[in-house]
């Protein structure tokens, strides 16, 4: 194809620019700023290199909250992948069935996350909480405010409530997209239903389940207002994820220096991790 | 291997049926030998397919029976059925190889793996797909793939009927002629009840010993090739099959008289009874030819397709093809036609006058 050349066209690009740099790249580069030097306010600063990326990388505190946060996002991933596909099976194929539950599966989603972390927080109480108040009196020791166990147990049941239906209606959605061939051709071959789901379904799926993974990884690595309304990263820093620990780091203590290094720190490793999803993903795309 | 017979099998894809158009098919019945190469022909939406995913027991029919060898075989399963059939699009499984699609039926019929490998072989061997046998299936054209479902469906030496729901769609004209003389060859080979479903005249005349026609659900006529082309036994038939198809005229019956234009035409019947809404007489443009009286018509054009020359023409009662020898000599303006007798037919209410 032949492209014209017409310089001028770049003046088309200008209001994306514009928009693009006040909400992404002149705040982004705020944070650089403060990376690299220290400031006692009053606009003085000065030069300090590569000190607080040092600082940070050093830190045991952000590596027990990295490690808090990959903890948290494989399990929740670990839990609701599978458990969005089983859900996905098993939601009726025809009928007034299929709406109902399409409602039903997005309600969640479309609760705003303060009054998800708010909701749970009360839900989880365990004086007067449904949730917290019938566990104990199962005969369970469940305090989420005070015991670790709990505390991870009910924001990980949190986030699998909240989300687990995006996974439901990206796998529903691949899984309506399979031709009837399949299962007919599966049928008169004498395919196991394991058979039809591994060798059909899952491969099938492959594309809606990358998107899956990908938007709960970022999601889950970002997580910040639903724990931080339910336990505020407590009992003591047990629910601290990355984000709380860098809000507590930033407007807490008012290390602005180690909170921007850590910050961008932080940007690379979900920037790296989604270059290197994408680019698998791709490449097995030019595979097939 | 097995006898295939249908007895008046009905299907509609509604819950409730108010008039002959909510049934996908209609009262049919048919009697297919062990080791015969069918066809099913019509065009889109006749019902063809669901009359095959009936046999093949992916549709439960809503009234009728089907028969392997004399046996009812209406409640079970494609599996029990013991059936293969190859679909429209290549189904292959992308995530195995070659090898493991072909031997996928077979291993879910738990088949030891060496018998499973000579078969496999064999197949592979057939359909020249031996050098791609440790390919992913997924990066093969679209006619590898079609050669794999086929492939998949031949593969078991034991099943009572090989469905093929138009199977050569997807591949390329010269491909398709080579993959057709294959399953006709396979056919001759391996002797199974082979029923090929199709809305390409070529194929189902080249492919099958016996062609059903169907139309609207029904079955219009059974037959050989030849006797689909010699004899249609309705309108519809005339002009599915045969390029061009049947030339199809309004006549009047007087007593014992076929009157087209206010000519009498000889046909190949001697007309009986005449109690019908609608009476026309066929006859196709290979059977017609110029003559001194007859059929007066306008030569509206005439087109060369090298071995022959089609000629429109044009009567009082509506257009006339006819197929001329290449090298004849074509009148220009009005000129008379003449029609075989024993290749006229006429037709009451669209079926033949017996």
């Amino acid at each position: 194809m032949n492209k014209t050349v017409n310089q001028k066209a770049w003046f088309f690009v200008i209001p994306v620019f514009v928009l693009v740099a006040f909400n992404a790249i002149i705040p982004l580069m705020t944070v650089v700023n403060y990376a690299f030097q220290e400031t006692f306010g009053n606009n003085v600063f000065m030069w300090e290199g590569t000190r607080w990326f040092k600082q940070i990388m050093l830190s045991e505190r952000f590596h027990a909250s990295l490690g808090r946060q990959f903890l948290f996002t494989f399990i929740i991933l670990f839990i609701q992948i599978p458990l969005g596909i089983a859900i996905a099976l098993t939601m009726p194929k025809e009928g007034i069935g299929v709406p109902v539950c399409l409602v039903l599966m997005s309600m969640p989603l479309l609760i705003p996350w303060n009054v998800v972390g708010a909701m749970w927080n009360i839900f989880a109480l365990p004086d007067i909480g449904f949730l917290g108040h019938s566990l104990n009196a199962l005969g369970f020791d469940y305090n989420f405010t005070q015991q670790i166990g709990d505390a991870w147990f009910t924001t990980i049941l949190m986030d699998v409530w909240h989300w687990t239906s995006l996974v439901v209606l990206l796998s529903y959605a691949g899984l309506r997209s399979i031709q009837p061939a399949y299962y007919q051709a599966a049928e008169i071959d004498g395919a196991s239903r394991w058979a039809i789901f591994t060798k059909i379904e899952l491969p099938k799926m492959k594309k809606v389940l990358t998107i899956a993974i990908l938007l709960r990884f970022m999601d889950s690595f970002m997580i910040y207002t639903e724990p931080f309304v339910l336990t505020g990263g407590g009992p003591g820093n047990a629910t601290a994820f990355l984000s709380i620990d860098l809000v507590k780091m930033a407007l807490g203590q008012f290390d602005l220096g180690p909170a921007a290094a850590m910050s961008l720190i932080y940007f690379f490793i979900v920037l790296l991790v989604c270059w290197v999803f994408y680019t698998l993903m791709m490449r097995n795309e030019e595979k097939s | 291997m097995a006898k295939v017979t249908l007895k008046g099998l009905s299907h509609s894809y509604l819950k409730t049926q108010s008039s002959d158009a909510d049934w996908a098919i209609r009262e049919v019945d048919i009697d297919w030998n062990d080791g015969g190469a069918y066809a099913l022909l019509g065009p889109s939406g006749c019902g063809k397919t669901t009359l095959l995913n009936i046999i093949s027991g992916l549709i439960t029919p809503t009234k009728g029976d089907i028969l392997f060898d004399d046996k009812i075989i209406s409640g079970l399963s494609p599996v029990e059925r013991n059936i293969a059939q190859i679909f429209q699009f290549p189904v292959i499984y992308d995530t195995m190889k070659v090898y493991d699609n072909l031997a996928f039926p077979l291993r879910n019929r738990k088949i030891p793996e060496e018998e499973i490998k000579v078969k496999v072989h064999e197949i592979a061997e057939m359909l020249e797909l031996s050098s791609t046998l440790n390919n992913r299936a997924s990066g093969l054209t679209a006619d590898g793939k079609q050669k794999i479902s086929l492939g998949r469906g031949l593969v078991r030496s034991d099943v009572n009927a090989i469905m093929f729901d138009e199977p050569l769609t997807v591949i390329d004209p010269h491909l398709k002629w080579i993959l057709r003389s294959k399953l006709k060859e396979l056919h001759q080979k391996i002797n199974r009840t082979m029923i090929y479903v199709t809305h390409d005249q070529t194929e189902a005349l080249t492919f099958a010993d016996q062609v059903v026609v169907m139309h609207e659900g029904q079955i219009v006529q059974t037959g050989t090739p030849v006797d689909l082309f010699e004899k249609p036994k309705h309108t519809f038939v005339g002009y599915f099959i045969g390029s061009p198809g049947m030339n199809v005229l309004p006549c009047q019956i007087k007593g014992n008289d076929v009157i087209v234009n206010g000519k009498k035409v000889e046909t190949h019947q001697q007309i009986k009874k005449n109690n019908f809404n609608k009476t026309e007489v066929g006859v196709r443009p290979e059977f017609i030819s110029f003559s001194n009286e007859g059929i007066p018509v306008k030569v509206l054009s005439v087109s060369n397709t090298g071995r022959h020359k089609i000629v429109d023409t044009e009567s009082e009662s509506g257009k006339i093809k006819i197929i001329a020898k290449s090298n004849e000599d074509i009148p220009s303006g009005s000129a008379f036609l003449k029609f075989k007798k024993e290749y006229t037919y006429t037709y009451g209410d669209s079926w033949i006058i017996e």
